[in-house]
């Protein structure tokens, strides 16, 4: 079992749990990612490592409340202890040869884009954050982001707070404003990374994106992972999850990430009744 | 006087068109009366060929006399003091392909049952006699096994035993390996293989799941960091092979590991778990082995309303066990040989709906000795499915390999080991099953695993 030592909601959608995890906290590297299963009935859930301390041996995730099973996971609170967290997987991002890059988080893959940007900061590389967020309300670790950013561009669709615009139209604007920059690295909705990497195409900068498809057991055996990258099948567990988003073949991997939405919608239903029956007999 | 009879007694059954719509297990088992009148038929042949034909010698006429004398336990003491998982074998052994091949009464007629024996024995004592064995004292030496699939559980088993502190490094957040993951409760009920995990602890052994190692830990570091003395690489080969067709990322195609896994380890069959699966209405499973026969049997237990094995040559060439051909068949699974997929098609909306194939001919014998298929030009037809199961195949995990250095691996990524020893080209460090000889069947693999623990034992008192 694995305990949650801190919570924090950075939304009314978006939680942080920092969860003891002293393997996985002493290996864990930025762009890595674990998968989480919240007790024995529970899907296994791949998420992103937002951030990890090696000392306390725990790990920092952050994650939206979009199905089932991180509902379930949002409902934990500090001092419960959910069943499996295994980790950390996938290659570590590689930082190597980058001077400039720019950071381009949307919506809750800001929890992703931070860590980035900081690990790129602590290594001395110029980085310019781009957070985009539908509006005000959902902005999440802005001040975090600042701090470890030369340059930080808040976007909001609403205009609500920052600039009104999408992350895309931002990036456009300073690439062509002369930024210079030799890497970027987007991470958030599929559709968000797609057109960062249309974006960056025309100029030739190397674009990195993190992808988080439907996977089982995180170790290259199922293969439900699968994306196709330049081509060629490739499975995001092992082989990512970071990919040159130049490659990337982003509508199938949206068409097979929706496969198991009808299901998800049913099992919402049936779920509000096992957690209303613990509810009870709790009471 | 042996029981001349020419047949096996016939194995107790679900009925084909009731148990395809469970879970349960289909072969019911031996009553002490069919199996002593079996093992009658035993003629205790002086040279013994049954024991040369099973990878781990088990004394097949020693343990079949005792069960024609009514003594079971004798019968499970003589059987378990070479074979450790006697009613896993004994459920998903190919012994119409090892002991039972070489039976002198398989000359004229059937030959013994050795396999249901054996699986009787076991769940005889199983139901009978629930002791869980003491934990030895320790020698103070730790051995490290990795995976926990049948050739570690066998490893450990044997460590264990002869004192060793044995840690097992489970990826999945169970242990059981193929046993639980791959093999369907109908063919191999998980509380089986939950038994004899639960002797392991019982004998001391540590069993540490979410472990996947060459990640969370490289063998280097469990060596020097952690303090073992040994390690078994026991990681089977879990990666599965596509046919690299058009089609074969969209919706509702899944490799035999995904679909096996959400089922059996997930248990997406049953409704209190999360688990989501596709409900499909035809499926076509693609490939000729166990694995295939599983995935297609299992398609049908979920509901689906038709389910083809889609197989490049012809039902000789198929390397599933006969009795599992003829179980998928029973319950109602069709058959398309000779037939090769070419594409999956798209419905317009990113979904599988149907399977294009290509008719076959069989040619001259390949490699393998089999006749290899060539296809017939402009024979394509297409199968109306909502699903496809690729279960064509896998390979050994890269994980290990990638992270340690100095093991050895042949150019289909099996280790290298000492055929003596299973020792790897790393001192110290011990292999064997899947993960050293390609996909191949549970027994071969304890045998691999007892084997290194033999000579990890050697190794460790030099």
């Amino acid at each position: 079992m694995f305990r949650i030592v801190n919570k924090k909601e950075l939304n009314s959608t978006v939680t942080l749990l920092e969860i003891e995890a002293p393997f996985v906290a002493r290996k864990a590297q930025a762009g890595q990612f674990i998968i989480f299963r919240v007790d024995e009935m529970s899907e296994r859930v791949p998420l992103t490592i937002a951030d990890y301390d090696r000392e306390k041996g725990t790990v920092t995730i952050i994650f939206q409340k979009v199905g089932l099973s991180t509902k379930l996971l949002g409902a934990k609170e500090i001092g419960d202890s959910i069943q499996d967290f295994v980790g950390p997987l996938g290659v570590a991002t590689e930082y190597e040869g980058m001077k400039k890059v720019a950071v381009v988080g949307g919506g809750v893959g800001c929890a992703i884009a931070y860590p980035q940007a900081k690990a790129l900061h602590a290594r001395g590389v110029e980085v310019d954050v781009i957070a985009g967020f539908r509006s005000k309300d959902i902005v999440i670790l802005e001040d975090e982001m600042k701090a470890v950013s030369s340059n930080f561009h808040l976007m909001t669709d609403d205009g609500t707070q920052g600039e009104k615009g999408f992350v895309t139209d931002k990036l456009k604007a300073l690439i062509e404003g002369g930024a210079g920059y030799d890497t970027v690295i987007a991470i958030g909705p599929i559709p968000m990374m797609k057109f960062v990497s249309l974006t960056t195409k025309p100029y030739g900068i190397k674009t990195i994106v993190s992808l988080n498809p439907i996977m089982i057991d995180g170790t290259g055996m199922c293969g439900g992972c699968r994306v196709t990258v330049g081509g060629k099948i490739k499975f995001a567990c092992v082989d990512g999850p970071d990919f040159d988003g130049h490659e990337v073949d982003f509508d199938e991997l949206m068409n097979r990430n929706s496969v198991y939405k009808a299901r998800e919608a049913e099992l919402a239903e049936t779920h509000i009744c096992r957690m209303e029956k613990l509810a009870q007999e709790l009471i | 006087m042996a029981n001349m009879s020419l047949e096996k007694i016939k194995m107790p059954e679900q009925k084909p068109d009731v148990r395809n719509k469970n879970f349960e297990e289909v072969a019911l088992g031996y009553t002490a009366e069919m199996a002593v009148e079996e093992a009658q038929r035993c003629l205790n042949c002086k040279h013994k060929p049954c024991v040369s034909g099973c990878p781990v010698n088990v004394r097949i006429p020693e343990f079949i006399a005792e069960v024609a004398k009514g003594d079971f336990m004798a019968a499970y003491r003589v059987i378990t003091s070479t074979n450790a998982l006697p009613a896993v074998c004994g459920r998903v052994c190919p012994q119409e392909s090892q002991c039972e091949s070489k039976c002198v009464r398989g000359m004229k007629g059937e030959a013994v049952a050795i396999g249901r024996l054996e699986r009787f024995v076991a769940d005889w004592y199983m139901a009978n006699c629930d002791e869980m064995p003491e934990k030895p004292v320790s020698n103070g030496k730790k051995v490290a096994v990795v995976g926990s699939g049948p050739s570690s559980l066998a490893c450990a088993g044997d460590l264990a035993k002869a004192g060793y502190e044995v840690t097992i490094f489970e990826a999945f957040h169970k242990a059981g390996g193929v046993l639980v993951y791959g093999i369907p409760e109908f063919r191999l009920p998980k509380a089986i293989v939950q038994k004899e995990i639960d002797k392991l602890s019982a004998l001391g052994v540590n069993i540490m799941t979410n472990m996947v190692i060459g990640k969370v830990l490289s063998v280097d570091e469990i060596i020097e960091d952690m303090g073992f003395n040994a390690v078994f690489i026991g990681t089977g080969a879990g990666l599965p092979s596509f046919m690299n067709i058009p089609g074969e990322a969209l919706v509702g195609v899944y490799s035999a590991n995904e679909y096996l896994t959400r089922i059996n380890l997930m248990k997406a069959y049953l409704s209190e778990y999360d688990t989501p699966i596709r409900k499909s209405k035809a499926v076509a499973v693609v490939g000729g082995g166990n694995v295939a026969m599983d995935a297609a049997r299992c398609a049908k237990r979920l509901g689906a309303e038709k389910v083809y094995i889609v197989y490049r040559r012809s039902e000789k060439e198929m390397p599933a066990r006969l009795e599992e051909i003829h179980h998928a068949k029973e319950e109602g699974i069709e058959f398309h040989l000779l037939r090769n997929p070419v594409r999956i098609l798209d419905d317009g909306n990113g979904q599988a709906c149907g399977i294009e194939c290509l008719k076959m001919e069989l040619g001259e014998p390949d490699a393998s000795g089999r006749r290899s298929p060539v296809p017939v030009e402009g024979s394509n037809y297409v199968i109306d499915v909502d699903t496809v199961v690729m279960s064509i195949g896998t390979s050994p995990n890269p994980l290990i390999r990638s992270t340690t250095k100095g093991l050895e691996t042949n150019r289909k990524g099996c280790l290298v080991v000492n055929e003596e020893t299973n020792q790897t080209t790393r001192e110290g460090v011990y292999a064997g099953g899947d993960a050293v000889t390609g996909a191949a069947t549970v027994i071969l693999a304890m045998g691999a695993g007892k084997k290194a623990a033999e000579a990890i034992d050697k190794y460790l008192k030099k």
